[in-house]
């Protein structure tokens, strides 16, 4: 027992590298639900894209020779705005090509779109890739090497760096949310559209700008999961979206907070899950049953509270 | 427009006249297909297996033309999946000119597909499908030229005991048939020769962060990390595990033989340790042949299961044309074929091939090999033949 205790705090640290990614993923899902009432399933490969184009961004770099010239954190901070502009636009037009013409549709509808473009970003860039670098897999170039020890515990330097954007990020949105003029015509839009447009506000712009903010947010965490994880594929979206939306839904969707909270928490608690099941069951339940474990509880926390921890109870739109 | 309708029906009808009449002086068609992933994660290994064939067919044509026979060429994509697979195996059985399937990549997309070959008693060979199930199931069309992973896996865990002198040993799995099936039998393996497994875990393919699982791994420090599985997932774990500071010996079957696994593992991955029922091409002269002539005519290197595609799809090709030959050259039917292919004695690159009565090649050899310097392929540690 001791020596399983011994791996806690590495298990934490982890799980809260882990759930830091889905926080951030997390909050595309939600941002657009509070605002559009839809779920953007296509928002895992707004992060698949944003990974790619990071890399690509590192490996661009690296072949120039500018990746070793350069200070390793001018090189993140290219790869995180090439990620976030990518993503960002990619987002913003999707919602143009895909959503926009569908806005008086039934709720289905949409979400049948999004699943079509999530099926097409995903082989156009397994496309893009075989052609241009003949690889299906791409590995990261690793900036920060270094590891710090702390007795038993190795926490990397890109660790923190993850967890430190991310939290930068997370503050920012909150920031721009809740502070800024911009922010509150957003919230006036999520509220109720029709009036808002009736206050003035430009709800076509304000629509766009939520997905060219959440696909940047989306963005930003496939160039941080790149860096952290360094291997990548046009598939890597599929899982870690599916975890991201329930990250969402687990915080309570449409809440912002409640999508950070909501990340961390699965992440720690599939971290938990993986590492102790096994050794508390004997045997009988092993990592392999991590999801399960995740998903119950879940599903524990949404009997208990349908709308999710940070959720509110709201009435239906007359 | 009426004008214009007349006027297609005309050419409508003209092009079906001048293929009918074409139809009659052309030598019959018979087409083998190779069904193996071609996108997708696997693909490198799956376009490895399709060029194989391809080489084979390429070779053989002239022949057949000689018989009277258009030999023709159908790569298929089972994208590694075994939905997919299936409906390709319909769409083959439905297309009667297909006498012969080489294929697939993965056990658990094979053993479903191989069902709806047995329907019609389609023959197919496998070059790389070492689960057990594959053929106890005692079909009469499959049959296959690799080991097995009742030896493979209990092979790696001799090999482990006798050689790298492990007395520990943490099991990760990707729950697959086949990496679990290997997984299995080299736990069983080992603990039969007296080593302390301490952990079977499982985890998920395409998944890419292990760290949950290396903790276990670390606090329990094993001498060997054996991984069943394919090798994007053991190249993750690998370098996760070095990260980690786990110095273990790491160990797989032949999911890690392909070169994406120093792709993604990098220095990494030197001192990795693989089973392999793909033997060393370079070993011996016909496969220095068959390598450079492969590089020649498709301007790339030779793939883990290139050699065996191209034995098995060459030991088609003779049932074929003994089948042809029995039925005094008419076209022959699928099951005479695949009766004929039992029949086939066989030596290839990789040695002699002979089938017994469920389909196994009673020669298959498992190889290990250790990954000396970061490039594939590794370096032949040691090859091994009969019941471990």
């Amino acid at each position: 027992m001791s020596e399983s205790l011994a791996m806690l705090p590495q298990v934490i640290i982890d799980g809260l590298t882990l759930g830091f990614v889905y926080a951030l993923v997390a909050l595309g899902y939600t941002m657009v639900y509070g605002v559009l009432e839809f779920i953007n399933f296509a928002h895992s490969e707004i992060f698949m894209v944003g990974a790619f184009a990071g890399t690509e961004a590192l490996l661009i770099l690296q072949s120039t020779g500018a990746l070793a010239a350069l200070p390793p954190f001018v090189s993140l901070v290219i790869a995180l705005l090439f990620g976030m502009i990518v993503a960002g636009l990619l987002a913003a037009g999707m919602e143009r090509v895909a959503y926009r013409p569908l806005r008086g549709a039934p709720r289905l509808v949409p979400l049948i779109s999004a699943i079509g473009v999530s099926f097409f970003l995903q082989d156009a860039v397994r496309l893009f890739e075989g052609l241009w670098r003949n690889a299906f897999y791409l590995t990261t170039p690793v900036l920060y090497r270094q590891t710090l020890r702390f007795s038993n515990v190795d926490i990397q330097i890109r660790t923190l760096i993850l967890v430190g954007v991310c939290l930068v990020i997370m503050f920012g949105l909150t920031t721009f949310v809740n502070r800024t003029k911009l922010g509150r015509a957003l919230r006036a839009v999520a509220q109720d559209q029709a009036t808002a447009s009736i206050m003035g506000v430009n709800v076509n712009f304000m629509i766009t700008m939520t997905f060219l903010i959440g696909g940047a947010l989306g963005g930003a965490a496939g160039v941080l999961f790149a860096m952290q994880y360094t291997l990548i594929h046009p598939y890597v979206g599929f899982i870690l979206g599916i975890k991201a939306f329930t990250a969402a839904v687990f915080g309570g969707i449409g809440n912002i907070p409640g999508a950070m909270l909501g990340g961390v928490l699965l992440g720690m608690v599939e971290s938990l899950g993986s590492a102790y099941l096994g050794i508390l069951t004997h045997g009988a339940f092993g990592a392999e049953y991590k999801d399960v474990f995740a998903f119950v509880i879940l599903i524990l926390v949404l009997i208990v509270k349908p709308s999710g921890l940070l959720g509110e109870t709201i009435s239906e739109k007359a | 427009m009426r004008k214009y309708r007349w006027l297609v029906l005309l050419v409508v009808s003209l092009l079906l006249v001048s293929t009918a009449v074409a139809g009659c002086g052309k030598p019959k068609v018979i087409k083998i297909a190779s069904v193996s992933p071609l996108s997708g994660a696997q693909s490198s290994m799956g376009e490895a297996m399709k060029l194989g064939v391809q080489m084979a067919i390429d070779e053989n044509k002239d022949k057949f033309k000689k018989l009277g026979y258009d030999l023709q060429f159908t790569p298929q994509d089972d994208q590694a999946d075994p939905k997919v697979g299936v409906s390709v195996a319909e769409k083959l059985i439905a297309d009667k000119d297909i006498l012969l399937v080489i294929g697939h990549l993965n056990s658990s997309v094979a053993i479903p597909s191989s069902e709806v070959y047995a329907k019609d008693n389609l023959t197919m060979i496998s070059p790389a499908n070492t689960n057990p199930k594959v053929t106890d199931r005692n079909l009469p069309n499959v049959n296959r030229v690799c080991g097995r992973d009742d030896f493979q896996g209990p092979w790696g865990a001799r090999y482990a005991v006798e050689t790298l002198k492990v007395k520990s040993v943490f099991v990760i799995h990707d729950k697959t048939t086949y990496g679990q099936g290997v997984a299995d039998e080299f736990r069983k393996k080992a603990e039969a020769l007296g080593v302390k497994v301490l952990g079977f875990e499982g985890i998920t393919q395409g998944e890419v962060d292990f760290s949950a699982v290396l903790n276990q791994v670390k606090v329990k420090k094993p001498d060997l990390i054996y991984f069943g599985g394919m090798f994007p997932e053991a190249g993750q774990i690998l370098k996760q595990a070095r990260e980690k500071k786990i110095g273990a010996y790491f160990m797989g079957a032949d999911g890690l033989d392909d070169k994406g696994l120093i792709d993604i593992a990098g220095k990494d991955a030197v001192g990795v340790v693989y089973s392999t029922a793909a033997g060393d091409v370079t070993k011996s002269e016909v496969g220095r042949n068959f390598a450079a002539n492969y590089k020649a005519k498709f301007g790339k290197e030779v793939g883990a299961y290139s050699a065996q595609a191209y034995d098995s799809a060459n030991i088609g090709l003779l049932a074929l044309e003994a089948a042809i030959k029995a039925n005094n050259g008419k076209k022959p039917t699928r099951a005479q074929v695949s009766t004929e292919t039992r029949k086939v004695k066989y030596t290839g690159i990789l040695g002699p091939v002979a089938f017994d009565s469920k389909g196994d090649n009673i020669n298959a050899k498992i190889y290990i090999f250790e990954i000396k310097e970061a490039k594939y392929p590794g370096t032949l540690a040691a090859e091994l033949s009969g019941k471990p």
